[in-house]
């Protein structure tokens, strides 16, 4: 038998940056292909946002206005948050966890895969899908809710959208390293729903009820809502940076915690 | 069978090819629970070796241990002399693991497409899919799988890489006969080509048809090691089986008998060696009848082996 093959000289992996790309690619693509296969996340997290806005941005209040700013213009900025959000929320902790919990992540973890792409995948995937939501809302604002703003506006808007995913990200790695597959979609609603009230995605800001605000102020998607809906010319008078701060102080925080979950997934056994 | 007898002629090459994968004195815990104990193992370039053990006995431990999948207590894991977990040793080494759930959505070809990216020299797609009998479901979404076609996807996703060093988490478990074979017949040709394959099965049948050599684990303990003729010799002697009128009592006391069985109308007596207890038994029974000596098979060297184990671990208690 030709031993003779088998030396024990450990063989040098260096990957062509050609290569490397190309493993980042299909890993992001074949994750993204998953969920666009999987009807229960593209049913929940692409047709809710849409649904709600039809129905309340074009069915019954496309002649409204909040301040100076029309209604199907309003809520491009706070259900773009709502799906963004979701988007990311579910499809990296759901994902995350299931993959930890039933075996999948060992796999991939004792294939040469680079760990990082497994993670950049589900993060690439989450901005994608961000994306699409953004992109159907702009759609249907523009052709049947009558909104019109600069091209400059729509640009600003969406990659304020596309950037608020990776807090959410973040979150759903969280999420995924500290909950197991049947407990991570319930506790994901439990977070995501509550947080979408509070911080005026459903109902707008103004009219929530005065505790409500005052909670608000610590939630990360009022930040992002605040920052989308300060692109059409309605946010409240803070700055801008404060925003941006809370939510990368966010993102660290959740990044800090999925690292601590990391760590302990190395030296734990699963199911 | 066949697969023992070609094995003999390898056997002194196994002991001298290199080391290419170790577990050094390795305690493996789990809270209170000792899923492995001073485990010392080797597996030699270009052999294969089968775990054999009973469930829970530990083998999928010392394969994830193997992998970098998990850090041991205490003692040394190698593989390739270094650290399981560099990317340079990955790249060599492909596993097959137990798992609960695949991405369901992912076609066959989509799955294979994704593995064989990580590696340097993936084998082209059509003949991952050719050696695990894939071909005619590469378009079909994971979900739609059986159970043994599941195995299937995870067996060419462990191979696709070509790697040199194969870990096999009880790769046949849920097949049936054919896919057995047919699985089997992929492992034997993979060593054929000089790979290196470590498997674990609790299928003693398995593990004699494919293995040069077996480690029989019990309990977190290697309480055997060999080649299975080895392991039968080292433990099982001969099983005589014969139609008599002697009393189960009667023949357990004969110098050699170590288990007496009724089967039927016959008796099957276990025994170290046959010629003297058969002296005996001829001279006690006149009229003994229906007389047949064969080897123990694996199956008894185990059940034997693993008895004597559990009798010890209740003595130390």
């Amino acid at each position: 038998m030709s031993t003779a093959t088998m030396t024990l000289a450990a063989a040098q992996i260096q990957r062509s940056p050609a290569h490397i790309a190309t493993i980042y690619l299909k890993e992001a693509k074949y994750e993204f292909l998953k969920y666009l296969r999987l009807r229960v996340y593209t049913l929940s997290v692409l047709s809710f946002p849409i649904m709600f806005y039809i129905l309340f941005g074009l069915v019954l209040n496309s002649n409204a206005a909040i301040g100076a700013t029309r209604v199907p213009t309003y809520l491009i900025a706070t259900y773009g948050t709502f799906g963004v959000m979701g988007a990311s929320l579910f499809g990296t902790a759901a994902g995350l966890a299931s993959d930890r919990g039933l075996g999948w992540l060992e796999v991939k973890r004792a294939s040469p895969m680079p760990p990082f792409a497994y993670f950049a995948a589900k993060v690439i995937t989450s901005l994608v899908f961000s994306t699409i939501i953004v992109l159907a809302l702009f759609a249907l604002g523009i052709a049947l809710g009558g909104v019109r703003m600069p091209l400059a506006s729509f640009a600003k808007l969406l990659a304020t959208l596309m950037a608020g995913s990776l807090p959410f990200s973040a979150m759903g790695l969280a999420v995924g390293y500290f909950t197991g597959p049947n407990s991570a979609p319930p506790t994901i609603n439990l977070i995501y729903l509550p947080m979408s009230f509070c911080s005026g995605l459903w109902v707008p800001f103004m009219f929530l009820p005065h505790v409500v605000q005052k909670i608000a102020l610590v939630l990360p998607p009022y930040h992002l809502s605040q920052l989308a809906l300060g692109v059409v010319g309605a946010g409240t008078n803070e700055p801008a940076l404060r925003h941006w701060e809370v939510l990368a102080a966010f993102t660290m925080i959740c990044l800090g915690v999925a690292r601590i979950g990391f760590q302990r997934d190395q030296e734990k056994m699963y199911g | 069978m066949i697969a023992n007898q070609e094995q003999t002629g390898t056997t002194t090459r196994v002991g001298t090819d290199p080391v290419v994968a170790s577990l050094e004195s390795v305690n493996k815990n789990y809270g209170p629970v000792h899923a492995l104990q001073g485990v010392n193992f080797r597996v030699r370039a270009g052999e294969l070796i089968a775990l054999l053990g009973p469930n829970g006995a530990g083998k999928t431990t010392a394969v994830k241990l193997l992998l970098g999948l998990l850090q041991p207590n205490s003692g040394k894991v190698r593989v390739f002399g270094g650290d399981p977990t560099h990317p340079e040793n990955r790249i060599r080494t492909g596993a097959m693991l137990q798992v609960s759930r695949v991405p369901e959505t992912l076609r066959v070809r989509e799955h294979i497409d994704l593995f064989s990216s990580y590696y340097q020299k993936p084998l082209p797609a059509g003949e991952v899919l050719a050696a695990a009998g894939l071909e005619k479901l590469s378009d079909r979404k994971f979900g739609e799988l059986s159970g043994g076609q599941r195995q299937r996807v995870l067996f060419a996703l462990a191979i696709c890489g070509d790697p040199d060093l194969l870990f096999l988490d009880e790769p046949t478990v849920g097949l049936d006969v054919e896919a057995r074979r047919m699985l089997w017949d992929q492992i034997r040709h993979l060593v054929g080509r000089g790979k290196t394959v470590l498997l674990t099965t609790h299928y003693l049948q398995e593990a004699d048809a494919l293995a040069d050599r077996v480690a029989v684990i019990d309990k977190g303990e290697i309480i055997a090691e060999g080649t299975p003729a080895d392991i039968k010799a080292q433990t099982a002697g001969k099983r005589i089986r014969c139609i008599t009128s002697l009393a189960v009592h009667t023949l357990r006391q004969i110098p050699g008998v170590t288990d007496v069985k009724e089967d039927r109308e016959a008796v099957e007596l276990h025994v170290a060696e046959a010629e003297p207890v058969l002296r005996q038994l001829l001279a006690l029974d006149a009229n003994l009848a229906g007389l047949e000596v064969t080897a123990a098979g694996l199956e008894e060297a185990f059940l034997a082996l693993t008895q004597d184990n559990s009798k010890n671990g209740n003595q130390s208690n």
